[in-house]
């Protein structure tokens, strides 16, 4: 065994008091702060369950039609829509899209902006980087616990496990997209006096913004992994039927929702994809591939 | 003469003891810099590259300036100095009298804006904009409206031969095109300087020989300071009042044209010396015979080349030189011409020495 050389249970106890102190006294603040949160996630999910089931089918299917021009990826799309729908999954479908698209917003909102300052400085990078590593590695159930602990089992907890574990990649596009535009361009801009602002608007986002847009579909995916996960403390939806199906050891409820989640990841990665290959096209970047 | 004469205040880009030396230990590499080290040295010794060394150039209002080095001569990296892309270690730049170094980031700006304009070597274009769009880059920068600024753009477009190419991508033109482009887009600035980096090296020989022609007619009509970078001699003395050549950072000499070609400083400038078409460099009026003679048939002003009366002859046994007024100033001989560029062209007895049989040094 390795020998005790320090005794840690101080170190151990000094945690798990702090979190209780901050559950004690800061709990509702946290609740307070992360309202918005929830609230953007309840306007989606009403939205979506509002909207009559065809509605969706045919908007979706057009995004599809409108990314490619072609009838391949919006039959795909057609069809994988009304299986959902012929599953009985439809309402469940749109509890985790709906989670799924809350949280990618949000990712977005954050992510962006750190990409930025991540690829302006190096320090910054250097600083930033292994705290996306830890983001992406650390088992979630670890952060999910304190979560659950600060702001009660419910969507808030859910939502910001799915943005921790969702929110690296497009950060790390994002820094990626920005730092590889042609540098020729740049000096160009810079010799034409442009402040920061205006490169950056009109310059480094628009030649990054293929790139950033994978990230933005990779955000999606991982998105859509953590479902089964956010379900566990009550985000609903087509994770709590996989659970549901582990639980009662019904093989075909958890076969179905799966397949349900798997049916959702193609339809938001194909069509964003889709939309990417377009907007490459027309800027004429060589394509990226992840 | 035709040469430029101006005094201090009559100068459009002044560069004065202007050193740039790239790495961390740079006040080490300047020591030995000024110890007399060479370039080569100081980079073993120290790790830092000496962009320039020491240079001092004076580019008078509505020339064309032209920088001539090869590639590491350090060429870019001077013309970037006067918009100050890159900050100098030492000396001192000054843009119509304006101190380059001491502005502060919104004058920095606002001298990018409306004092110079820039062409680069790789175009520099933004791939996601049309053409028209393009062109109006910097004018948009500047805070130009956006229907003033289409229209502006829309001109030079035309000026430099893309009308109809507006609404294309740059990725679609050719590279000649691409460069066009790039100078419409200096151009619809507007500025009293124009900074053009390797601007024609990237294009095809005859497309470049194109671009020079419409960047000298361009220049008379406009009447702008050009700064131009270059790698190639041929270039330089086609479309320079003034060259300087720079090699290793240090500038080697400076003059017009013909002062290089006929008087080259040192072997390195000699070598360029030797495979340049002099006719293209010399002036008539540095040769001709002045004074009054009865009025030719043919006559050409003091600025034309060699290159420009030779044709000439075919016809007549002499060329006239006029001035701006009409006057005729002197006259000159295809045998005046030919004995210009005989003298400057490297003997002949070095072939006949190389004759079979004879013994080498």
């Amino acid at each position: 065994m390795f020998p005790e050389f320090v005794d840690t249970r101080p170190l151990r106890r000094a945690v798990d008091d702090a979190l209780n102190w901050v559950v004690a006294n800061w709990g509702g603040a946290f609740e307070a702060a992360a309202r918005p949160l929830l609230g953007l996630l309840n306007a989606i999910q009403f939205a979506l369950l509002a909207t009559p089931w065809w509605v969706i089918i045919a908007l979706v299917t057009l995004a599809a039609w409108l990314a490619t021009r072609q009838w391949k990826l919006p039959a795909i799309v057609f069809a994988a829509l009304i299986f959902l729908g012929v599953m009985d999954l439809w309402e469940d479908a749109m509890i985790t899209t709906a989670l799924m698209i809350a949280a990618t917003l949000t990712a977005i909102v954050v992510s962006i902006p750190v990409g930025v300052w991540m690829s302006r400085s190096l320090r910054v990078r250097q600083v930033i980087t292994p705290i996306l590593d830890l983001m992406q590695t650390l088992p979630s159930f670890v952060y999910l616990i304190p979560t659950v602990m600060i702001f009660g089992p419910g969507k808030i907890p859910a939502l910001l496990a799915t943005i921790v574990y969702a929110a690296p990649p497009l950060v790390r596009l994002t820094d990626l997209g920005l730092r590889s535009v042609d540098p020729a361009v740049i000096e160009a801009s810079r010799a034409f006096g442009a402040n920061p602002g205006q490169r950056l608007l009109g310059v480094q986002i628009p030649l990054a913004l293929p790139t950033i847009l994978a990230g933005i579909n990779q955000t999606t995916m991982m998105a859509l992994a953590m479902v089964v996960i956010a379900s566990m403390i009550g985000a609903g939806g087509l994770g709590y039927q996989v659970l549901q199906g582990i639980g009662r050891l019904e093989v075909s409820r958890g076969l179905f929702a799966g397949l349900g989640i798997v049916v959702l990841a193609i339809i938001f990665d194909r069509v964003t994809q889709s939309f990417g290959k377009q907007l490459q096209a027309r800027i004429g970047l060589q394509e990226v591939r992840i | 003469m035709n040469a430029i004469r101006y005094d201090s205040s009559d100068v459009a880009i002044r560069m004065r003891n202007v050193t740039k030396i790239f790495g961390k230990n740079s006040l080490a590499a300047q020591a030995l810099l000024d110890a007399g080290r060479s370039k080569t040295d100081v980079q073993a010794e120290t790790g830092c590259v000496i962009g320039l060394n020491d240079v001092s150039i004076d580019v008078a209002p509505s020339q064309i300036f032209v920088v001539m080095g090869l590639s590491g001569s350090g060429k870019s990296t001077l013309i970037r100095h006067v918009n100050r892309l890159i900050e100098p270690t030492s000396g001192e730049i000054l843009v119509d009298g304006a101190d380059v170094r001491q502005m502060a980031n919104d004058e920095l700006r606002h001298f990018r804006r409306h004092k110079v304009a820039m062409v680069f070597q790789k175009f520099g274009l933004l791939p996601h904009r049309s053409v028209l769009d393009n062109v109006a880059y910097g004018l948009e920068v500047r805070g130009v409206g956006r229907h003033a600024r289409l229209e502006k753009a829309a001109k030079w477009i035309e000026t430099v031969g893309l009308a109809g190419y507006e609404k294309s991508r740059p990725r679609e033109l050719s590279g000649g095109q691409q460069q066009r482009v790039g100078l419409a887009r200096a151009l619809a600035l507007d500025t009293d300087i124009l900074l053009m980096d390797e601007a024609f090296s990237a294009l095809d020989p005859l497309i470049r020989s194109g671009m020079q022609d419409q960047l000298i007619s361009l220049q008379r009509s406009l009447n702008k300071t050009i700064l131009f970078i270059t790698h190639d001699f041929d270039e330089a003395l086609k479309i320079g009042d003034r060259v300087a050549v720079l090699r290793d950072g240090v500038v080697q000499q400076q003059g017009r044209p013909e002062e290089i070609v006929l008087r080259p400083a040192n072997d390195h400038i000699e070598q360029f010396v030797r495979d340049v078409n002099k006719a293209r460099a010399i002036h008539v009026s540095s040769i001709m015979e002045q004074g009054k003679f009865s009025v030719c048939d043919a006559a050409v002003p003091p600025t034309a080349r060699c290159d420009d009366v030779l044709p000439l002859f075919a016809a007549n046994q002499w060329v006239g030189v006029i001035d701006e007024f009409g006057h005729q100033i002197g006259r000159v001989t295809s045998q005046q011409v030919i004995a210009a560029l005989a003298r400057h062209t490297p003997p002949a007895r070095q072939l006949l020495q190389a004759s079979p049989g004879e013994q080498h040094e």
